[in-house]
């Protein structure tokens, strides 16, 4: 049961990293119907700029705040030079040039950081664990992760459904001709708009960093699974997002915590923990699969 | 219609071919072992381009999970191999086989959606080969494994490099040549139809959904033999050879070369190829060690294409979009 409660609480936090991810990526979707695949590389290099910031504050804290301006900053600049000039073009255009910025961006990296991976260390003061039931102990980093996360996720409801510049980004996502006609400065909403996604991407990566590692690519395999979680929920829906991330971040740690015991009962064990992740990552796909069967514009998109 | 026998894409394509039919006589005479290798796989990724140019280019369905059939064609290779059975005649439509299966599975699946929706879900598909392949623990898992080449018992000796690359050859000319009389036949005509208006399509009588699927397959098949061809080039699979990144990679060739024209998945690969065999010692040139950064300008070259140059290398050379 305790165990039980642990891996929940897994996947909780496993699905609010993932949320961030997916939140920037189907606002830029929903709003300026921009494939963006260079998404992971924001995430890596906010984890990389981290890097270095905590490296040299000597303060996880400190770092964090000084990488996420950086991070805003990098992603209004990728969004000027190239971004603008693809939210016209066809999905294949986009497609084709975010994944030359994937490949420069990895690059990049490699060129200014080194190949080598580099590691944060989970901040001192929260390196214990809590009880977060009597006897039932939990690593209070991972613990802060859901909390930061629920907190970001909130921010972000409070902001799409109550702030001025919510409603324009609705107002974006539903018709953006219509709000530039009514004098919305439409340009400047994309810029905040790629800004702030990739400002949450940056922080998955940072906050990621302590449990993981920060290496070259990181960003490319999660990139995947944060575009899985908004096609399930409907591309350019937020609560879509959060609700299909939680389900991934189940079906993620219930495959890597329960099934190789389940395999072990009729294979040999060796080949049960090889086997786990890979049906759990299979059945990811399979839900997505059906999901679009079922619906094909995800569970909370427009209908076509 | 008729083009004049020397303008200048003709000349192009012919000399292209003609290098290409006669590379492994160059390299030999030029001692150059290695570029047999490259030339080897510049032409089975340029099978598997054409593969993709049927559904992506004829068909304007942006499917991002094309390498799946390298690994659909490259695995049932394999696993027929590990298990003793080295011969060509029983692998290869085995192989072709599976992956007709899967293009008609998936095919009549993704078909149900639309645009990003499409990109997406042919993605998530492709995924799911990949795991599954990480996930045969007795098949090598993630790390690959090693097979041996096809047997043709007293037709063709695979492992002869010259021999196995001519074979390669003749399988891309008979595939260009396919793909030239498909999109010329009345079934190419509704495709192209397809992309451009489906409504329309659909309006005339047309079973837009149907004329897709079919295509699907045929583009499946035709990446699947590719997949049995990288498989036996390497005499090795992994889940490796049908990551995302290779999906990408097929996208950027037919896009380099020239979408939904017949040559273009061939200067696509050939350009592909070459530039990254280019850059390499051009960037060392201008500082030791730099080479190996390649992709730091091979990425931004990309974006330049898609935002200025979007008919590749066909439409320098005068070609227009079928």
């Amino acid at each position: 049961m305790d165990y039980l409660l642990i891996q929940v609480l897994n996947g909780v936090q496993l699905g609010l990293l993932m949320f961030l991810l997916a939140a920037g990526l189907t606002l830029t979707f929903g709003i300026m119907d921009l494939v963006n695949l260079a998404h992971g590389s924001l995430y890596m290099i906010g984890a990389y700029i981290a890097w270095t910031f905590v490296t040299w504050t000597d303060s996880f804290v400190l770092g964090a705040l000084l990488a996420l301006p950086a991070t805003f900053a990098l992603g209004v600049a990728v969004e000027a030079v190239v971004m603008r000039r693809l939210y016209a073009r066809d999905h294949l255009d986009q497609v084709l040039a975010t994944f030359g910025l994937i490949l420069f961006f990895n690059e990049l990296v490699r060129v200014i950081w080194g190949p080598a991976g580099k590691s944060i260390a989970v901040p001192p003061f929260l390196s214990h664990t809590i009880e977060i039931l009597p006897g039932v102990p939990y690593p209070a980093y991972r613990f802060a992760l859901i909390v930061v996360g629920a907190a970001v996720a909130l921010l972000l409801a409070w902001l799409v459904a109550r702030t001025r510049l919510g409603m324009l980004i609705r107002a974006g996502a539903s018709n953006r001709r219509m709000i530039a006609a009514l004098g919305v400065n439409i340009e400047l909403l994309f810029s905040l708009v790629f800004g702030l996604g990739a400002v949450f991407a940056g922080l998955a990566g940072l906050m990621a960093a302590p449990i993981s590692s920060v290496k070259i690519g990181m960003g490319d395999d999660i990139l995947i699974l944060a575009f899985v979680i908004i096609v399930i929920g409907g591309i350019g829906s937020i609560k879509g997002a959060f609700v299909a991330a939680m389900v991934v971040g189940q079906i993620d740690i219930v495959g890597r915590a329960f099934l190789p015991e389940l395999l072990k009962t009729f294979m040999p064990p060796a080949s049960a923990s090889a086997a786990a992740p890979a049906i759990s990552q299979v059945a990811i796909y399979i839900v997505m699969a059906g999901v679009l069967v079922w619906r094909p514009t995800g569970l909370f998109g427009q209908r076509a | 219609m008729s083009e004049p026998l020397l303008s200048p894409r003709v000349l192009v394509t012919a000399l292209l071919l003609a290098v290409l039919a006669a590379l492994p006589l160059l390299t030999q005479a030029f001692d150059q072992r290695y570029l047999l290798s490259v030339g080897t796989r510049i032409v089975i990724w340029s099978i598997a381009a054409v593969s993709l140019n049927i559904i992506l280019g004829y068909g304007g369905l942006v499917s991002f999970g094309h390498a799946a059939f390298f690994g659909i064609g490259g695995y049932a290779v394999g696993i027929l191999s590990a298990e003793g059975i080295q011969n060509g005649w029983v692998q290869w439509p085995v192989a072709l086989a599976a992956s007709i299966l899967w293009a008609a599975l998936v095919g009549a699946l993704s078909l149900r959606t639309r645009g990003v929706y499409f990109i997406m879900i042919t993605l998530a598909f492709a995924q799911l080969v990949y795991y599954l392949a990480s996930g045969l623990e007795a098949y090598g898992g993630d790390d690959g494994l090693n097979i041996s080449r096809s047997r043709f018992p007293g037709l063709l000796d695979l492992r002869d490099k010259a021999t196995f690359y001519w074979l390669c050859f003749a399988l891309l000319c008979a595939s260009l040549w396919f793909c030239g009389r498909l999109a010329h036949s009345r079934f190419g005509a509704v495709l192209r139809g397809a992309r451009s208006n489906e409504l329309r399509m659909q309006a005339l009588g047309f079973p837009v959904f149907r004329y897709r699927l079919v295509a699907c397959i045929v583009a499946g098949a035709l990446g699947g033999l590719a997949g049995i061809l990288l498989a036996n080039e390497g005499a090795y699979v992994s889940p490796a050879m049908m990551s995302w990144v290779k999906s990408g990679d097929l996208i950027v060739i037919v896009v380099l070369g020239g979408i939904g024209v017949r040559f273009g998945p061939l200067y696509g690969a050939v350009a592909f190829f070459a530039l990254e065999e280019l850059l390499k010692p051009a960037l060392d040139l201008m500082h030791k060690g730099w080479g190996e950064y390649w992709q730091i300008v091979f990425g931004p070259l990309l974006v330049l294409i898609a935002l200025y140059a979007r008919g590749g290398i066909a439409s320098l050379l005068g070609f227009r979009r079928a």
